[in-house]
């Protein structure tokens, strides 16, 4: 992964709430085998519409999305995320995220910065009346700036310091292979295994 | 003095799975007992593996099977759309190099990656489990600590059978009391969602207790379970009981003998301590609880069929009247509607939420000694191979195909309209399953939630009906 520290592009107001991983992606654009080409399946039923923020000029250039709360909920497919880095995202700024949304976003280098919902009106206004505008996000001091407007997120501490160092979360794991192996050696012998004999 | 506070069922799992605990802002480092992969979430992983030349650490503890895409009719022919078929060898490839047991199509044992699991016996009390599709919350019915993850972490697990996460928090849904006859745990889960909202679980496990929760079979309980990512949590879980073990007992991966006997033994004490304290809770009296369908684009806005389509007007909160305003559009429906009068194109009885052989009877019984309304079609797809087995077994698949609904093989099918069954633009189904998105079941298809019984007396009426409008 690589490191994220600050990101600075064009601003994108999403005006919705709970925007789903089906509006983010439907699940016919899920086939590929592959992590890249599916910004052709990003927020696609809407795309359709020529009124969509993101067929407008100048936002269909952007990279910091501003949505409304509860962005991600649904399905855990992590295609959502890798929509939204394929078409060129860098950023989601939400007043809530699904949990398992964030978590993916997380291991992909996509920032989902959590902000106050006050703020996020006062970016969409300013991203509204000004199209175009640069929007910074910092994750080292965990700031969003845009013009005058300034405002903090939040994200957790590992997922941010994992994020500002590109770690590979697997090779993070690795280091512990001898505390795995032990434990491996207390567990229950009862419990299942999927290769054994099936009983009829 | 200070006594130490006891613990609840989800953090004795936990505790119970620490490789290695975090320190500071660094996570728990957690076993996964059981993995299940299918063929969607999967590919990426394997290949994240190939690059990095690693091994799948535990092949025997992870299992396979083909769902999300595969068709329900015509099995037994090459997967048409190229792209669905590329996917599914691609799983089998895989399954091949790594060494995981694969169920394919065809065999007996495929079905829905939520069925396949419970019905061989593989998921049992205290374990964790998790796959890449965020219904694994359906298997925390047997007291497992049950999640979804993308597919970053499938690859972990993959590689290392743990996963660092940070403890979820915990609540306790305490249903009391009885339900009424006719109203079902699709009901009840669809009233929790309604009442907590989609965020209201969130980062939370949902302990689900009480006495209507502990009178429900198994399957019941899988289906509250299953919906607990609607309400935004990580986790559902359910106290395993002596329901849980007769269900469990002579399945094929099941303990047997001396082991059995140890197993039910430790399973005993995975309950929520009397004095352990939950990080929130929500009490609901089981015997108000009537019918419950969604009338809009996500899972939280419901009503009990008695009543009409709100108004926008009337909800206070700016978001959630912009949300309600953008459903009804495109659900288009009237406020003042009453649900009972909506009318719908196509009948949706499976999924992991509702396709297992208790939802099929339960329909069937509704549905014995009538017809399929005109202009409406009735799919009926079972959960898995073995399930179809059973209905077939059982004489179900005539009553469905006397009825003039259509019988299937098994998969996810319409609930995500991954495969060819999806509603066309602007058609509405009534749908056992999980999920009302817009678009979920097919573009510009629109969704209401219901039970299976509801499910079966709204094919007959033809608008969302429940079993005594029958009478």
């Amino acid at each position: 992964m690589e490191p994220f520290t600050t990101h600075t592009g064009v601003g994108v107001p999403l005006r919705r709430s709970n925007v789903d991983t089906d509006q983010i992606i439907p699940a016919v654009y899920l086939k590929r085998v592959s992590r890249s080409g599916f910004e052709d399946g990003l927020f696609s039923a809407w795309r359709s519409d020529p009124h969509f923020v993101l067929n407008l000029e100048p936002f269909r250039a952007g990279s910091v999305l501003v949505a409304g709360p509860d962005f991600g909920t649904g399905s855990s497919r992590e295609h959502a995320v890798w929509a939204l880095s394929n078409y060129g995202f860098r950023v989601v700024i939400s007043a809530r995220f699904a949990d398992i949304f964030r978590g993916n976003a997380g291991k992909q280098g996509l920032l989902a910065a959590q902000c106050e919902q006050a703020d996020i009106e006062l970016l969409w206004k300013l991203l509204e009346t000004e199209p175009g505008t640069e929007v910074t996000v910092d994750l080292r001091d965990k700031t969003v700036r845009a013009k005058d407007f300034t405002a903090p997120f939040h994200i957790d501490d590992y997922t941010r310091w994992r994020l500002l160092e590109g770690l590979d979360d697997i090779a993070l794991t690795l280091r512990h292979e001898d505390a795995i192996g032990a434990f491996e050696g207390g567990r229950q012998r009862w419990k299942p295994t999927t290769t054994s004999t099936l009983r009829s | 003095m200070v006594k130490p506070m006891g613990k609840t069922l989800a953090e004795k799992v936990w505790d119970q799975h620490v490789v290695r605990p975090g320190s500071g802002a660094e996570p728990d480092l957690l076993y996964i007992d059981l993995h299940l992969v299918h063929e969607v979430t999967s590919p990426q992983a394997f290949d994240g593996l190939r690059l990095s030349n690693r091994r799948v650490r535990r092949p025997d503890l992870t299992i396979a099977t083909e769902d999300h895409n595969v068709p329900t009719i015509g099995i037994e022919l090459p997967i048409a759309d190229p792209v669905s078929k590329t996917q599914v060898d691609t799983l089998r490839k895989n399954c091949a190099e790594f060494g995981i047991r694969l169920y394919p199509m065809g065999d007996v044992e495929q079905g829905i990656v939520h069925v396949v699991g419970p019905q061989l016996g593989l998921t049992q009390p205290g374990m964790t489990v998790v796959c890449g599709d965020s219904h694994t919350s359906t298997h925390g019915a047997f007291g497992a600590l049950a999640f979804g993850i993308g597919t970053s972490e499938v690859e972990h697990v993959l590689a290392t059978q743990t996963l660092p996460l940070r403890p979820f928090r915990t609540m306790a849904i305490t249903v009391d009391g009885e339900l009424r006859p006719g109203v079902t745990a699709k009901d009840v889960i669809l009233a929790v969602i309604a009442k907590i909202g989609t965020n209201g679980g969130q980062g939370h496990v949902l302990e689900y207790r009480g006495r209507a929760i502990e009178q429900l079979s198994m399957e019941a309980r899988m289906t509250i379970c299953n919906m607990s990512i609607e309400a935004g949590a990580r986790a559902g879980m359910i106290a395993p009981d002596d329901t849980t073990f007769a269900y469990l007992k002579g399945r094929p991966h099941a303990p047997t003998g001396a082991d059995w006997d140890d197993a039910v033994a430790a399973w005993r004490e995975l309950r929520t301590d009397d004095d352990a304290r939950f990080d929130a809770e929500v009490h609901i009296d089981a015997s108000t609880l009537t019918p419950f369908v969604t009338w809009g684009t996500n899972p939280g806005q419901g009503l009990p069929l008695s009543e009409r389509v709100p108004d926008p007007a009337d909800i206070p909160d700016e978001n959630e009247r912009h949300s309600a305003e953008k459903a009804l559009s495109y659900m288009d429906l009237t406020p003042g509607t009453p649900l009972r009068d909506i009318h719908v194109d196509t009948v949706f009885l499976g999924s992991c939420t509702n396709g297992r052989i208790e939802d099929l009877r339960a329909a069937a019984e509704v549905l014995r000694g009538h017809q399929v309304a005109d202009g409406v079609r009735m799919l009926v797809v079972p959960g898995s191979m073995r399930v179809r087995e059973v209905a077939e077994s059982e004489g179900l698949h005539q009553v469905f195909l006397e009825a003039g609904a259509e019988w299937r093989a098994a998969g996810c099918s319409m609930c995500l309209g991954m495969n060819p069954d999806q509603l066309r633009p602007g058609e509405r189904s009534a749908s056992t399953s999980n999920r009302n998105f817009e678009g979920r079941q097919g573009k510009g298809g629109r969704t209401h939630l219901v039970s299976p019984l509801v499910a079966a007396a709204t094919a007959v009426r033809g608008t969302l009906s429940s079993p005594e409008d029958l009478s």
